[in-house]
């Protein structure tokens, strides 16, 4: 199968090795494992509360492993998440997004009262000529860097469909809008893998086939490895080369879409199993 | 509302003005505030008898005058609401979004229109200043003062609008022209006669909460850290420049340079502690840094005098000093130039030295939101936790946003100790926070010429109403009220800048 040869070839972009993350007395992971390879698209699901939110919060540096590894792997080059988040004064969450993951979130995080193309520059920051003294003199080469950036984000509207929306406020859009603005942002940090944290809620049917198909066209065009948390099945099923699958903060399944489709621990978490077959 | 009902006068019948409708609408407004406001002015209980006095003084808070004055106001406006501009006018006035995008700047051509307007209505309105002061109708000090102010707005809105690279700015040749009238206007007006030195110490403290606020507009406004604490950095700057002289023999040209690293470095300290705190926390920490300043200052007698205070030394001009007999080895200014002695030189020259490192502030920190640290600020204020996703340090860039604050604040200070002469700790205290922060609130957070606008007001506005100066602080709450209700964005709305799509490449 296809999803097979990709696994197969690709080294992983990520891998999580024993993750368990505590609060107080609560375990919400429980010694996951899983592996992203890159130029995959894996899916992260599971019933509400299973912990899915918190291991994307984990590998993007929100929250701290209690134990266990986090890499991320980039040719020779592994960086450990953990390792990252030991910064005095910063907590260094920002450093995970310099290594090269970007995420977006359940509840959507724009800048509201900036618009849609600011919220494009922002993320660039690492592109920008970000010198105090060329920006106030507003130096030939601040300005050039500028409109570089510029027109970066204006690449990334016309792939979104919201140029036309540029220079209106983010806070203003309609909310599938609001979606596709923050995947946009995201991607304007040239990440090496992009978490979308429920890409899909709140989106209409036409609104959802679009989005399967822009986070094709990410991995496809863009080089990216996407890693999600979705819901929403039909999109999961349709999009994902490989799906782990998450109840009360462990691993029950993983595999590609027909191994966890057809698995009985994935059926028995989702529709719910009868004494006797357990 | 009977704005709306004249609208749609306009809308029906597009061509007449109803003066009619104008003139019943003020009529109604000008007798109910005799009305209401009349008795309470107007009638004077003496022994047993209520004497009716129309002309009671003062003239302005006369009941039956009030009315007077709003019945012409109420038919101005009406009248105004039916012309075409006043309509467009009172749709921008009206429109109620928090934030509204700059597509001033898509359009520099349209930029262009404004101006030749605007520039004429500035020179109108100081030609009537002028004439209200010439014929004694004001004080003639204040007429020309607030001509300054007016060249100062226009000057500021002028540096305000950004440069781009390949578009004709067309106030490219007018700011340089408004900076040269606003730096040679006041040597004249002083040399004439009409702007005494009470009027050129007043203008130079309202530059200086200028400056102020749009220090403040930096943490508030554009990183919205709110800080209680902020004179903190203005005592820095302002003793700095105190104990320097009086321990160090540092001068102010010294001071100045040297004043704005210190209060950065405690813009810095003050920055650490705060770094995970948020809203009304940070306010409290920051209300604490404040206060600690200023019982530092009062209680380390031995070392700043406390409640006593510091001379603070007068700028010299290329070593020459501003005093009647200078000190050893050096020359006062005015023999040097064989002119008599006065002391409006120190005051004018402190004026001018203000008003040059203000332009020069004001051209830098309006382009603070062009450029990445400015929108790192802004996005931080919007959402923490979405801008350390991006990669933002967002460490950094709180500290940035508290230490440039914090510059700002401390070159305020060191003007604010060589304008006086003299400083002691009870100029730093919380109210004047609270001030500098309504002069942020009231202006518009994020918006330079809301702040300036706000700045001048409430600073130049007492000075000039001194027959209320009873009411200050009731009138100053009442506008802080009325503003929360009707504008609570601020007198000018935080404008985001925009970018017109793809711009041409440089060669």
């Amino acid at each position: 199968m296809h999803s097979d040869a990709i696994r197969n070839e690709a080294p992983a972009i990520l891998k999580v090795q024993s993750l368990t993350r505590r609060f107080g007395g609560i375990v919400a992971n429980d010694d996951i494992s899983f592996d992203v390879a890159k130029g995959s698209i894996t899916a992260l699901i599971g019933p509400n509360g299973a912990g899915k939110t918190t291991v994307f919060n984990c590998i993007t540096g929100f929250y701290r492993a209690s134990s266990g590894q986090i890499l991320i792997c980039n040719g020779s080059d592994t960086v450990e998440v953990g390792a990252l988040l030991r910064r005095p004064f910063t907590g260094g969450s920002y450093l995970v997004a310099r290594a090269g993951v970007a995420r977006t979130f359940q509840n959507i995080r724009l800048f509201k009262d900036m618009t849609v193309l600011e919220n494009l520059l922002v993320a660039q920051h690492q592109h920008t000529d970000n010198n105090l003294f060329r920006g106030m003199m507003a130096s030939d080469r601040f300005l050039k860097q500028e409109n570089e950036t510029v027109e970066r984000a204006y690449h990334w509207l016309d792939i979104m469909d919201l140029s036309d929306y540029a220079n209106r406020l983010a806070g203003e859009l309609a909310y599938g809008r609001q979606r596709r603005l923050e995947i946009a942002r995201s991607m304007c940090t040239s990440p090496r893998l992009i978490c979308l944290d429920e890409p899909a809620a709140g989106l209409n049917p036409r609104e959802t086939e679009q989005l399967s198909e822009l986070i094709m066209a990410l991995r496809r065009e863009h080089g990216v490895t996407v890693l999600l948390i979705e819901h929403d099945m039909g999109l999961v099923m349709d999009i994902s080369d490989h799906i782990v699958v998450l109840d009360y903060g462990r691993v029950i399944a993983s595999g590609d879409v027909e191994s966890v489709r057809n698995s009985p621990a994935v059926i028995a978490a989702y529709l719910g199993a009868d004494e006797a077959s357990q | 509302m009977t704005t709306a009902r004249a609208l749609d006068a306009i809308q029906t019948q597009s061509t007449g003005i109803d003066f009619l409708h104008s003139l019943k609408e003020a009529s109604i407004a000008g007798i109910l505030t005799m009305v209401v406001l009349g008795p309470i002015t107007n009638l004077v209980l003496d022994q047993y008898d209520f004497h009716f006095y129309p002309l009671r003084e003062p003239i302005l808070v006369n009941g039956i005058m009030l009315g007077f004055v709003v019945a012409l106001g109420r038919l101005f406006f009406s009248l105004l609401v039916q012309t075409r501009s006043g309509h467009d006018l009172m749709q921008r006035i009206g429109r109620h979004s928090a934030v509204s995008t700059d597509t001033d700047h898509d359009r520099p051509r349209r930029k262009k229109r404004h101006i030749v307007p605007a520039l004429t209505l500035s020179l109108l309105a100081s030609a009537i200043l002028a004439t209200l002061g010439l014929t004694g109708a004001i004080h003639k000090g204040a007429a020309f003062a607030l001509i300054l102010v007016v060249l100062f707005v226009w000057l500021s809105y002028g540096i305000s609008v950004p440069k781009r690279r390949g578009e004709p700015n067309s106030w490219r040749i007018s700011v340089p022209l408004l900076f040269a009238a606003g730096f040679l206007l006041p040597i004249v007006l002083n040399q004439a006669g009409l702007l005494p030195k009470v009027w050129l110490s007043n203008l130079t403290l309202a530059l200086i909460y200028v400056l102020l606020g749009l220090g403040l507009n930096i943490v508030v406004g554009m990183a919205g850290l709110l800080d209680l604490g902020y004179v903190a950095f203005y005592a820095v700057g302002a003793y700095f420049l105190a104990l320097g002289a009086q321990y160090l023999e540092m001068g102010f040209w010294t001071a100045l340079v040297l004043a704005p690293l210190l209060a950065a470095a405690s813009g810095a300290i003050l920055g650490f502690p705060v770094l995970r705190m948020h809203g009304d926390y940070l306010a409290i920490v920051t209300l604490g840094f404040g206060e600690i300043i200023r019982l530092v200052l009062t209680n380390w007698v031995d070392f700043t005098g406390g409640p006593n205070g510091m001379p603070a030394p007068a700028p010299t001009f290329f070593g020459l000093e501003f005093s009647r007999r200078a000190s050893e080895g050096h020359e006062p200014f005015h023999t040097f130039f064989n002119l008599p002695y006065s002391g409006d030189y120190k005051a004018l020259f402190i004026y001018l030295i203000l008003f040059a490192i203000v332009a020069i502030m004001l051209r830098f920190l309006n382009r603070l939101r062009y450029m990445p640290i400015g929108r790192s600020w802004e996005a931080l204020r919007e959402d923490e936790v979405a801008c350390r996703s991006l990669g933002i340090n967002h460490v950094n860039v709180k500290l940035s946003a508290f230490m440039l604050g914090a510059v700002t604040g401390g070159v305020a200070g060191v003007f604010f100790a060589t304008y006086q002469g003299f400083i002691n700790p009870s100029s730093f205290n919380f109210f004047e926070s609270v001030l500098i922060l309504s002069i942020v609130v009231l202006g518009g957070m994020g918006s330079t010429l809301g702040i300036i606008i706000a700045a001048l007001a409430l600073t130049l506005l007492p000075e000039l109403l001194r027959d209320f100066a009873a009411y200050r602080v009731l009138i100053f709450g009442l506008l802080m009220i009325m503003m929360m209700i009707w504008r609570p964005y601020g007198l000018i709305r935080p404008r985001r800048p925009t970018f017109p799509a793809r711009v041409p490449h440089a060669q």
